[in-house]
């Protein structure tokens, strides 16, 4: 009974959603506030019935209801609550139906706490997303229903592929589900505004915390998921260049592009055109991510639809919502008055060569991922394109936007001072020399490390410059200091966090690259291994048995100078439902870095292959990415978007004297 | 089965692994010659695992990966260079073993578009910028009062000849 209620509750929905999509639009067009005024209530009431359905199916999962073919497919009835919990997303179905749950999410929001938006720009904002909801209805019900019942009910699922019964899970999907989704609001409210043919500074206010939240979890979505691939994958690697992360990072680019050039466009009226676009870009960058990943068309490890149906039918929406709103972008946008001028030395200048460098970066992930699809369509030749390509095109691209970071926030509106902000710059250009010397010379490391920590702390010191300037901290006494950093605006600080964290993480990259060592041993009981300034003493093996599955561990006593430092227990876990396994990395962190053990294969005479690395400054990577999303925080919490948007304060800007 | 393919991306709970617990490069592989195993390392992330999505051989379980890596280090024993190695690895398995394609007639797209993006987009904000400049100092050209005008102004004001001012920089 209860998956069928799910099932019905999302007919239901899609009903709602058809209705969503013409009548607030055509009530819009009619000025007829009772039409436009529907868009509310099936907004919220499409939520509602998303949110029932999707609650039926978690409790098929967590009832273990194996009558239910995807929860027979995915479930075990001795697996641990939260994974029956978390199972429901780790797989296509489930996944696609969280995927429509968050949509509607946004749509619900938008209808509730969007007070201030003009009734007409919200009616049609409702509608738009109200089409891309009914897509993704109609495609899960008629290729993937989560809900459907097997003839017979076995008695016992076939369990959560081992790999994925982690806390990871929890966290990971949703969070980038919602950065993915989070875009199509965006995306809503620039389809809106070439409907209505307008487009103002007032419009880029309301869009921004929409565009922020999606970035925020998005980049809280990627860190997560690079850090669950480090510790679970028994190598501890954390990006790999493979399409399916690309599919996640090519929307970040472009999100990160937008977010910038959004400010541009809510402070000086400036780049209209190129935001709506990049709001489209970025949003069918979340829709090309889903058809890649969903199709099977990479045929990855990743790929759960191995039914073509379902890949054309994304393809499907992939060619509606892409084209159609690029059609609508070439037919509308040049109704849209250019607005503010600015001199190519300029915060707006900044910003465009920001928006300059990430979309290029953002290309070259695209070509990078999609060439060899290409190829093979249309000569036959295979060929690969991996992590060495990206190093060799993206590095250098980023590395640039990088050098340029600290300058954006430092340059004057309209007309900046390049020289100025160079000398404003020059604590951070000294520390910077002083960090690439100390590697070349005291570490004798090699110039490519050196740049790195010399390009993190340009960005790290040059972000603080800015907060050091506009409080006065070396020259105002202490306390009016403080009191100036408490009235900063809130942006200001959240756009000096997010290149902080920028430059965190590239710490941490060089240092996990550069200064990286491992050992590769077989180790029987009693004996030592070192590496750097710890040993390592195999104690001994233990059998143990899990919930749903048995390990071997291994007990390591690590040592710093003949202290005893703590012990690792790394271990090898095997899952009798699935016949497979995990591999249980053992980590202890010291400071930043961490020390990683994992287990290989066990030869006959009893000796144990174990792999042993020391990661210098790992922990930064994704540090550095949670310093980003709270710079992110900071800005959604910016005065400016608490009170709303300004009504147009015409009388007062003819009276500003010109500049 | 069992071990056909190595699970490596964790993404978007979309992973469908058949893995068994191991890892890459065994201690029986490693080469005693440290300089020589560098460059096996160096030379493995460079090479895919053929039957693996997207893996380099120094990271993948797969035995055919293994096969790749003791070759590699055969190859390196006999005194091969590093592209020599990688050669030999090509003539075998075609291209597609390559995670760097090298840059020929097909690939040049692929590596050229970084720089061409780069370029094409740099010359149309330099193009969309010389744009704007002209049509703002089109804006900015004053037009001479005609006889009319400096009639009336004088009128206006009630004075002589009127120098007529420049609308300050800036402002449209």
């Amino acid at each position: 009974m209860i998956p069928e209620l799910g099932h019905f509750a999302l007919v239901l929905a899609l009903a709602l959603a058809l209705v969503q999509s013409i009548v607030p639009l055509y009530g819009a067009r009619r000025r007829d506030a009772v039409l436009m005024g529907v868009a509310d209530t099936t907004a919220l009431a499409q939520f509602a019935l998303v949110a029932v359905s999707f609650a039926a199916l978690v409790s098929c999962y967590v009832m273990s209801d194996f009558s239910v073919a995807t929860v027979f497919e995915n479930s075990h009835s001795q697996m641990p609550l939260i994974y029956k919990f978390t199972s429901v997303w780790g797989n296509h179905e489930g996944s696609m139906l969280l995927w429509v749950l968050i949509l509607s999410v946004f749509g619900g929001l938008v209808a509730a706490f969007g007070r201030n938006i003009p009734a007409t720009l919200k009616a049609t904002v409702l509608s738009v997303q109200a089409w891309v909801a009914a897509a993704f209805f109609i495609f899960i019900l008629a290729t993937s229903n989560p809900f459907l019942r097997l003839p017979n009910a076995p008695f016992e699922g076939r369990d959560l592929n081992p790999i994925l019964q982690d806390f990871g899970l929890a966290v990971h999907p949703p969070m980038l589900y919602l950065g993915y989704v989070g875009f199509s609001i965006t995306f809503s409210f620039a389809v809106a505004a070439l409907i209505e043919g307008r487009i103002d500074a007032a419009w880029a206010r309301w869009v921004r915390p929409w565009t922020l939240i999606a970035w925020i979890c998005l980049t809280l979505g990627i860190a997560m998921g690079s850090f669950w691939a480090y510790y679970t994958l028994g190598w501890g690697g954390w990006w790999y260049w493979d399409p399916v992360e690309n599919a996640s990072f090519m929307p970040w680019l472009a999100g990160t592009a937008l977010l910038h050039s959004a400010l541009v466009m809510e402070k000086r009226d400036a780049l209209k055109v190129w935001t709506i676009l990049l709001a489209i870009l970025t949003f069918s960058l979340s829709l090309i991510g889903t058809f890649l990943v969903r199709s099977g068309v990479l045929t990855s490890v990743h790929a759960f639809a191995t039914d073509p149906m379902r890949g054309i039918f994304i393809l499907a929406i992939l060619v509606l919502f892409i084209g159609g709103s690029l059609s609508l972008f070439a037919w509308r946008a040049p109704l849209l008055k250019q607005g503010g001028l600015f001199a190519p030395i300029s915060r707006e200048g900044a910003l465009v060569l920001n928006n300059l460098f990430l979309t290029v970066a953002c290309a070259t992930v695209f070509v990078g991922t999609l060439y060899p699809l290409a190829l093979e369509a249309l000569t036959g030749a295979k060929i690969s394109v991996g992590a060495p390509y990206f190093d060799w095109t993206f590095g250098p691209l980023f590395c640039l936007l990088l050098l340029a970071v600290p300058f954006g926030p430092l340059l004057a509106w309209k007309r900046g001072d390049l020289k100025g902000v160079t000398q404003r710059l020059a604590a951070a250009m000294v520390i910077a020399l002083i960090g690439i010397t100390v590697v070349c010379v005291v570490e004798g490391k090699p110039v490519l490390a050196a740049f790195g920590v010399g390009v993190a702390a340009f960005v790290i010191v040059g972000a603080l410059t800015d907060i050091v300037e506009r409080t006065g901290l070396w020259r105002a006494p202490f306390p009016i200091a403080v009191r100036r950093a408490a009235g900063l605006p809130r942006s200001a600080w959240g756009a000096a966090f997010a290149h902080i964290g920028l430059g965190v993480t590239l710490l941490g990259v060089v240092g996990e690259t550069q200064w990286g060592s491992e050992q590769i041993v077989s180790l029987r009981q009693g004996d030592k291994v070192s590496l750097r300034h710890y040993d390592f003493t195999f104690d001994g093996t233990s059998m143990r048995n899990g919930p749903n599955y048995k390990e071997l561990a291994v007990k390591f006593t690590v040592r710093r100078n003949g202290e005893p430092i703590g012990v690792m227990e790394p271990s090898k876990r095997s899952f009798p439902a699935r016949e497979s396994g995990t591999t249980e990395a053992a980590l202890m962190t010291r400071g930043f870095s961490q020390i990683y053990v994992s287990l290989g294969d066990t030869t006959a005479d009893g000796a144990v292959a174990v792999r042993i690395y020391h990661k210098p400054l790992v922990l930064l990577i994704w540090l550095g990415a949670v310093v980003m999303a709270i710079g992110g925080a900071l800005s959604l919490s910016d005065r400016r978007l608490r009170v709303g948007a300004p009504k147009p304060a015409r009388a007062r800007a003819a009276l500003q004297p010109a500049e | 089965m069992r071990r056909s393919i190595l699970p490596r991306l964790l993404f978007a709970a979309m992973l469908l692994a058949n893995a068994a617990p191991s890892f890459a490069v065994q201690p029986d592989e490693i080469l005693p010659d440290a300089r020589l195993e560098t460059r096996a390392r160096a030379l493995s992330r460079e090479l895919r695992c053929m039957v693996c999505q997207n893996q380099n051989i120094d990271d993948s379980d797969a035995p055919l990966a293994r096969d790749l890596r003791i070759l590699v280090r055969e190859r390196l024993k006999a005194g091969d260079n590093d592209g020599q190695v990688l050669d030999f690895l090509v003539a075998r398995y075609g291209q597609f073993v390559l995670l760097k394609p090298r840059f020929e007639w097909d690939t040049a797209a692929l590596w050229l578009a970084p720089i061409a993006l780069l370029l094409v987009g740099g010359a149309a904000l330099w193009a969309a910028l010389r744009r704007r400049k002209a049509a703002s100092t089109h804006l900015e050209t004053v037009v001479p009062l005609s006889a009319a005008e400096r009639a009336r102004l004088a009128e206006l004001t009630g004075a002589g000849a009127a120098a007529p001012s420049r609308p300050p920089a800036g402002q449209v």
